[in-house]
């Protein structure tokens, strides 16, 4: 039966590694066309994905191999007494020093890459001039707020600032940054095709940037529990050329504001619906 | 008859044997028992009785997720019959706060502290019960009124809906959600008596450990067993302060309006709650300086047992054992510095992250020191595959998934997309249901004839193991791939979002995974109390195995030891040559010479040396 047992251990990182190999293939693998992110970071970091999973896929497989011909031979074991050894000091040194190098390369790998993902310093310095959005999740929607065309967004509303819910406009190719908030509980702007994740927390304004480099409406959901409507904050962000976006925000501008007279946006009208919801 | 031996730590051991006096009536025997032994039996009912109620949680959950919004099969019904026995928003986001509460707070930590630290410290070192017999008793008592308010906050008011982080501000105001009223406060004070049943404990285990070790006990001698937990204890002692803080401050902000937590301008329900100043990070920092060093509260003290098992399964002393103590303090050490890896999306400052990314790295380091320690054990190794030796190497193929997805996730960019969705979730249930869990599996296989002087059956226990290994990779691997498509966790309907439509069917091979996994605990149960009665009579050392705990009677009587032990060298002295026998005992002063053939001579008897062939 102990060869039996060997098998067994044997299968499982067997079709741990063939269903790791075929995820990409049959669709279990990053979401959005050919598991391709709609983003130049995103790449990068499927790209630092892809260089993990071949690392721990080496390990695991070596480790694994190692531990299953062990077994083997130690069931074949007929002798009287098993090896008597108490460890090896040359070993104990090579398995902590290459499992040490390979970590602290990884580290060191992604360090720029984090920096141009989220240190400010590193962000593209169009993007940071001029948010494109002010960003409020609450629960259990997605609020956006867009500076008047040709104005910057400013900290606190303006009169002339455009609203939406649950549907944010961004030109692609170009970079954006976003200001994220939250104004009740916390939540978390999750933006899976572009591999962008970040918490609003009460209080803080987060700046988040991003560039998408393909058209396309993607799904912007919320990855912090925030209530039991957790699972219903449903968004898309619509990537769109230039010359679209432009259009949007001035049929925004012309549903806000149709008299032409550019009062105060009536901001609290369009969740009165969901309020009453509750 | 006690002669005061010298001991060699200069610390005068404690060689009063409370032993032998009347065993009382029922009631003070076993019920309100000062004996570690029936304390430890006292936690291990306990502990399973929880793991169905968590199991039965997970099931719901689980449930939900391959048939949204379908009636609950049998209970359903019976439970909401309102909603036409379907799990509602509220109420999904109860269960898997629940589930993970009850697993962790009242099975994982328990089991492991309670049951096995409780068994085995004085057992293993030599002394005849804890140095704080009535503490102990007291630590027990403690998880009760825990239950009692995990259960109110459950049956009565609604149910904690905040997750088990309990992050602010959901979980710190009121009105926030649906669960967030009484509940919460509820379950604040059910953590708060896990704590302190916790804490008492681990005061217990250390004093124990350091003062009452037997005769020649050095810490150099002791099993890997008791290193991981006296590590364990130290970790307990100097975390879990923080969290009870923590929870204090959440409790006064609930009651008393404090506001650390939450700032001002919320506007929560279409009202603005109150003025504020505080700030969610807070807790944060707070709830992970406890939590991440919690995830070794619930590893290192199996990886003591799975060392001490698998060297006594293979009938070879375990490979590397000062490396395997300095791992395991690297571990406890390094836990302490990278609770941020749980905030990399969270708004802390991203240059920090850098930091906390290069320890976490650093972290993987010592894990898999251990992992090639443990294979090397096995190399050379004598194996017959009985349901200890497979439930270690159970554990060994469930930790090293753990620990490779802990790789990407250290990763900060990878883990940023990774946080919060279903890659976690498998991180987190190959490391405390893979590795602990099978851990806790071979843990009571082994020292259940030490428990109730009887065998386990071995038929029952293998399919057991096989069933539970199948469904555990069934249920859990796929959840990686549901992580890398973006499934968010925590999301009582997945299926709301366009990315996510096509994932049902995965998750409905998982659920009916769980099921299997779950109906195979039948079995568990099924052999331990049949084998509680019925069970072949075990002698004092069934295993052959070296350590202390075989030389006492099974079970131990109320104070252990015929007569106090002495001890002569490290605790996993296999593959020698002792007579007919191939392996020596602690107390077992010396045996035959070993044949030339063998290399280390000359450290036959003494592996306080580290040796290299
Ligand atoms: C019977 C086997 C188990 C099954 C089928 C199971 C299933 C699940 C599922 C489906 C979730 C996800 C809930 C969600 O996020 O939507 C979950 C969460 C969790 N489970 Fe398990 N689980 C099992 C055993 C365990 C064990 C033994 C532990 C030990 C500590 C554990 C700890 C956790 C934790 C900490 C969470 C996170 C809950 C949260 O805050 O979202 N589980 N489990
Ligand atoms: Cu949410
Ligand atoms: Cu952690």
């Amino acid at each position: 039966m102990g060869k039996g047992w060997c098998l067994f251990f044997l299968f499982w990182p067997v079709a741990a590694v063939v269903s790791c190999a075929m995820a990409p293939m049959v669709g279990w693998s990053f979401p959005y066309d050919n598991a391709q992110a709609a983003s130049n970071l995103g790449i990068r970091i499927d790209g630092l994905f892809y260089l993990i999973l071949l690392v721990t896929a080496v390990v695991f497989v070596g480790t694994q191999a190692v531990l299953v011909y062990a077994l083997w031979r130690g069931s074949n074991n007929r002798d009287e007494r098993a090896t008597y050894t108490h460890g090896n000091h040359k070993l104990e040194l090579i398995w902590s020093i290459i499992p040490g190098v390979i970590l602290l390369f990884l580290a060191l790998y992604q360090m720029n890459l984090w920096a141009d993902f989220r240190i400010k310093k590193y962000f593209p310095e169009a993007a940071v001039k001029a948010p494109i959005a002010e960003v409020t999740a609450r629960q259990f929607e997605w609020r956006f707020r867009y500076p008047a065309i040709g104005k910057k967004l400013q900290p606190k509303p303006q009169a002339d600032d455009l609203y939406s819910v649950n549907e944010l406009h961004v030109p692609f190719g170009k970079p954006v940054m976003i200001q994220l908030r939250s104004e009740d509980v916390q939540h978390s702007f999750f933006l899976p095709a572009l591999r962008i994740k970040q918490d609003a927390l009460p209080g803080l304004q987060i700046p988040v940037w991003f560039e998408a480099n393909k058209e396309g409406v993607y799904d912007l959901v919320c990855a912090e529990l925030c209530g039991w409507g957790h699972y219903k904050m449903k968004a898309h962000v619509i990537v769109e050329s230039e010359a679209d976006y432009q259009n949007y925000l001035k049929n925004l501008t012309q549903q806000q504001f149709y008299d032409g007279l550019g009062k105060i946006a009536a901001n609290e009208n369009d969740s009165e619906s969901e309020a009453t919801e509750k | 008859m006690s002669v005061v031996h010298p001991s060699p730590t200069g610390l005068q051991p404690i060689l009063k044997p409370q032993a032998h006096h009347a065993p009382g009536n029922f009631f003070t025997k076993y019920i309100f028992s000062t004996d570690h032994k029936i304390i430890a039996i006292q936690f291990l009912f306990t502990t399973l009785l929880m793991l169905i109620v968590g199991g039965a949680l997970a099931l719901a959950v689980r449930w939900q997720l391959a048939f949204p919004w379908e009636s609950m099969p049998i209970v359903g019904p019976w439970l909401f019959s309102a909603e036409a026995g379907q799990i509602s928003p509220e109420f999904y986001t109860m269960l898997f706060t629940m589930h993970a509460t009850v697993m962790i707070f009242l099975v994982i930590i328990p089991i492991l502290a309670g049951t096995f630290g409780n068994l085995l410290i004085p057992l293993m070192i030599g002394a005849d019960d804890m140095a704080f017999p009535k503490l102990n008793m007291l630590s027990y008592w403690f998880i009760w009124p825990a239950i009692i308010c995990f259960g109110m906050s459950f049956a009565y008011a609604g149910g904690p809906a905040a997750g088990w982080t309990a992050y602010p501000v959901l979980a710190d105001l009121a009105q926030a959600a649906p669960g967030s009223g009484t509940a919460q406060t509820l379950w604040l004070l059910g953590v708060t008596f896990v704590g302190f049943s916790s804490m008492m404990g681990s005061i217990n285990y250390m004093t124990t450990i350091i003062n009452m070790r037997a005769p020649g006990m050095t810490f150099f001698r002791l099993p890997l067993t008791i290193w991981g937990l006296f590590i364990t204890a130290i970790l307990q002692a100097f975390a879990l302060p923080v969290l009870t803080a923590g929870g204090f401050m959440q409790v006064t902000d609930r009651l008393l309006g404090t506001c650390f937590f939450y700032p001002s301008g919320l506007i929560i329900n279409n009202a603005d709650p109150t003025i504020g100043g505080g700030q969610p990070l807070l807790w944060q920092h707070l709830f992970w300086f406890y939590s991440h060093p919690a995830v070794y509260i619930m590893l290192l003290p199996v990886m003591g047992m799975i060392s001490d098992m698998l060297s006594c399964m293979v009938r070879k002393p375990i490979f590397g054992y000062r490396p395997m103590i300095f791992s395991m303090s690297a571990i406890a050490s390094l836990g302490f510095i990278v609770w941020g890896h749980h905030m990399f999306t969270s708004g802390m400052n991203p240059a920090v992250g850098m930091a906390f990314m290069v320890a976490t790295m650093m972290i993987a380091l010592p894990s898999a020191v251990k992992t090639f320690n443990w294979t090397a054990t096995v190399w050379g190794g004598k194996v017959e595959f009985n349901t200890v030796t497979l439930n270690c190497i159970g554990f060994l193929s469930m930790f090293v998934v753990g620990g490779l997805s802990g790789i990407f996730m250290a990763a900060i960019p990878v883990d940023v997309y990774f946080h919060d969705t279903y890659f976690i979730v498998a991180h987190f249930h190959y490391v405390l249901f893979g590795a602990t869990l099978f851990g806790v599996f071979a843990g009571i296989q082994f020292w259940f004839p030490k428990m109730f002087g009887r065998m386990m059956n071995e038929k029952l226990g293998k399919t057991h193991f096989l069933l539970t290994f199948i469904g555990a990779n069934g249920t859990f691997f796929p959840m990686h791939f549901l992580g890398m498509q973006g499934m968010p966790r925590r999301y009582a309907d997945p299926y709301l979002h366009g990315y996510l439509e096509h994932l049902l069917p995965m998750n409905q091979f998982m659920t009916i995974s769980a099921i299997l996994m779950g109906s195979a605990q039948i079995l568990l149960f099924i052999n331990i109390f049949y084998s509680m009665f019925f069970g072949p009579k075990a002698g004092r050392n069934p295993w052959n195995a070296t350590t202390l705990e075989w030389t006492a009677p099974s079970p131990p009587p109320h104070g252990n030891f015929d007569e106090p032990p002495i001890i002569f060298h490290g605790p996993n002295e296999y593959a020698v040559h002792n007579g007919d026998k191939d392996f020596l005992l602690q107390t077992e002063k010396e045996c035959e010479p070993p044949k030339p053939s063998d290399s280390e001579t000359e450290n036959n008897t003494d592996n306080d040396q580290e040796t290299s062939s």
